[in-house]
């Protein structure tokens, strides 16, 4: 599948906004005055910068609207309305914490279930593809909510926690990688299923319906270099989970350290991020020749 | 709604003989051709004359050898385009209800009115059988011609999709699964109609017809085995140079 920065940026930052966004619902810090300001504001920039990266990725951004019409099937639609609920009782229970100082607990819990309930809806919008057997998994729901959870905890400055989350999210993480390499082959779609010519023989891609590239070559057949893709997870491996946990566990919870901890993180996350879309192999690729 | 219907009175569909198909893409700029000044937004080209040339086109035709155990290989041209699926996965992902799969024919549209370019249908389809147009920002695809097959400004005999019409080798065969006495439903029981990917579980409406079995010829020249290399034995200065550069 094609890379797409914006989808990237979105899944990676407002994933992160609203993992911070869950710790603050559930009342697991409860700053007030500045500091919540402060906690929000960073929330609300990541899980909202995300969200318009992610409409600005749209062939018809101002019909975006439209998208809350369909949450019976869609869960683009789901996505939708839950992250908009999400952002409106956040800011609400914000506004509480940051004017008068007060705990609304249970509008918290309410907007950290529907921060997780978005964070879960943007991973089903990947996991529901059947074409793209590498994300056709529970691992997929498992990994975003883990990240989204992990990172949320490091970024609300939650040492113990984040340590601990951050270590299943990469546990989750080597175990998705290690399922979608078979994936494919698994999901049994070959050429002979695709084209129905099996039963004559070994069916070859012979000529493409064109000379130059189209929408779907574009969009669906992004192949990476096996070499580059291992290189790419360790870096991904070092910098979003090995590297943050070090940091957590050798100094003490300074301001510093979680801050290079965060950064090392949203890094290491950004390019795991690239190589899930970049690796996902459509079976569409099995027409044009590209597929194994 | 991107509710799928539960059932659809009729079943158009398309019929597409890969016995028959020549491979000369004339479905294909016979398709464009119609869909780029009729439904909806027009088929875009980017740089159509530059050193890049792409775009949007409804139907494709694929070239595939195919190599049996003990024959010689078969070229197998290949149409592609909407097989107006009952299980359509790219009508449910749809958020914005664009997307939809006529309860009265079965035919999967878009209202183009409503898409917002997403992707996430062509995202859906395992055929690539939508493509987003560059220009218009908005899912193309495969439309049946709905605006050919019920128009009664045309001649009845161009109340067909425009490549199914156009075709000249009688490939490709338009009419109503639904209706077992169809011409398509009686084609696809005859030769053995097949679902492309039947694993994904779409259940594709349009249907192929396999490749007839290839005759096989036996021995037809009588001189033939006559003319077999017979140097299995090389004598004199033969045998002595294939001794020579043996020993090389």
């Amino acid at each position: 599948m094609h890379p797409a920065p914006s989808v990237i940026l979105f899944t990676t930052l407002s994933g992160l906004g609203f993992g911070l966004l869950i710790w603050l619902g559930l009342g697991l810090l409860a700053p007030t005055g500045w500091v919540a300001f402060a906690f929000f504001v960073v929330a609300y920039l990541l899980a909202v910068g995300g969200l318009l990266a992610s409409v600005f990725h749209l062939g018809h951004p101002e019909r975006a609207p439209k998208a809350f019409t369909q949450w019976r099937t869609s869960w683009l639609s789901r996505e939708a309305w839950l992250s908009v609920a999400a952002l409106i009782v956040m800011a609400i229970y914000g506004a509480g914490l940051v004017f008068w100082g007060a705990v609304w607990a249970p509008l918290g819990w309410l907007g950290a279930g529907l921060c997780a309930g978005t964070v879960l809806a943007t991973s089903m919008i990947y996991t529901q593809m059947k074409p793209v057997p590498r994300w056709r998994t529970w691992l997929t729901p498992a990994l975003f909510l883990a990240l989204s959870l992990g990172g949320g905890a490091l970024l609300a400055g939650q040492g113990t926690l984040a340590l601990i989350l951050l270590a299943i999210a990469a546990i989750v993480q080597i175990a998705w990688w290690l399922r979608g390499d078979g994936a494919f082959g698994r999901a049994g779609t070959t050429l002979s299923t695709a084209t129905g010519l099996g039963h004559i023989g070994a069916p070859r891609s012979f000529e493409p319906p064109h000379t130059g590239s189209n929408y779907l070559t574009r969009e669906f057949i992004h192949v990476v270099g096996r070499r580059h893709a291992q290189k790419l997870r360790a870096i991904a491996f070092l910098l979003g989970y090995v590297l943050p946990i070090l940091l957590l566990l050798g100094l003490p919870f300074a301001h510093i350290a979680a801050a290079l901890a965060v950064l090392c993180h949203i890094a290491g996350i950004l390019a795991s991020r690239w190589l899930f879309f970049a690796e996902a192999e459509h079976v569409v690729g099995l027409y044009y020749g590209k597929r194994p | 709604m991107t509710a799928l219907p539960t059932s659809t009175q009729r079943k158009l569909g398309l019929v597409i003989d890969l016995d028959t198909c020549v491979g000369c893409h004339a479905c294909v700029i016979s398709c464009k051709g119609w869909n780029t000044e009729n439904y909806g937004a027009p088929l875009s080209d980017q740089q159509p004359y530059g050193a890049d040339p792409s775009g949007t086109f409804l139907n494709r035709v694929h070239s595939y050898e195919v190599q049996p155990e003990s024959a010689p290989a078969q070229l197998v041209h290949f149409p592609k385009s909407c097989l107006h699926c009952e299980d359509a996965p790219c009508v449910t992902v749809c958020p914005t209800g664009a997307s939809y799969k006529r309860s009265e024919d079965g035919i999967v549209l878009v209202n183009e009115a409503d898409c917002i370019g997403c992707g996430l249908c062509a995202w859906a389809c395992p055929y690539g059988a939508r493509e987003m147009d560059a220009a218009e920002g908005v899912m193309k695809k495969c439309t049946l011609c709905v605006d050919r097959i019920y128009n009664e400004n045309l001649p009845e005999e161009d109340r067909i999709p425009a490549c199914v019409r156009t075709c000249p080798a009688g490939a490709r065969h338009f009419g109503d699964f639904a209706d077992p006495d169809s011409h398509v439903s009686k084609l696809t029981t005859e030769r053995g109609g097949f679902d492309l990917m039947p694993e994904q579980g779409t259940k594709p409406v349009n249907k192929y017809l396999p490749p007839r079995p290839r005759d096989t010829l036996g021995q037809i020249d009588v001189l033939a085995p006559l003319l077999q290399p017979s140097a299995d034995q090389p004598k004199g200065f033969v045998a002595w140079l294939d001794r020579a550069l043996g020993a090389l």
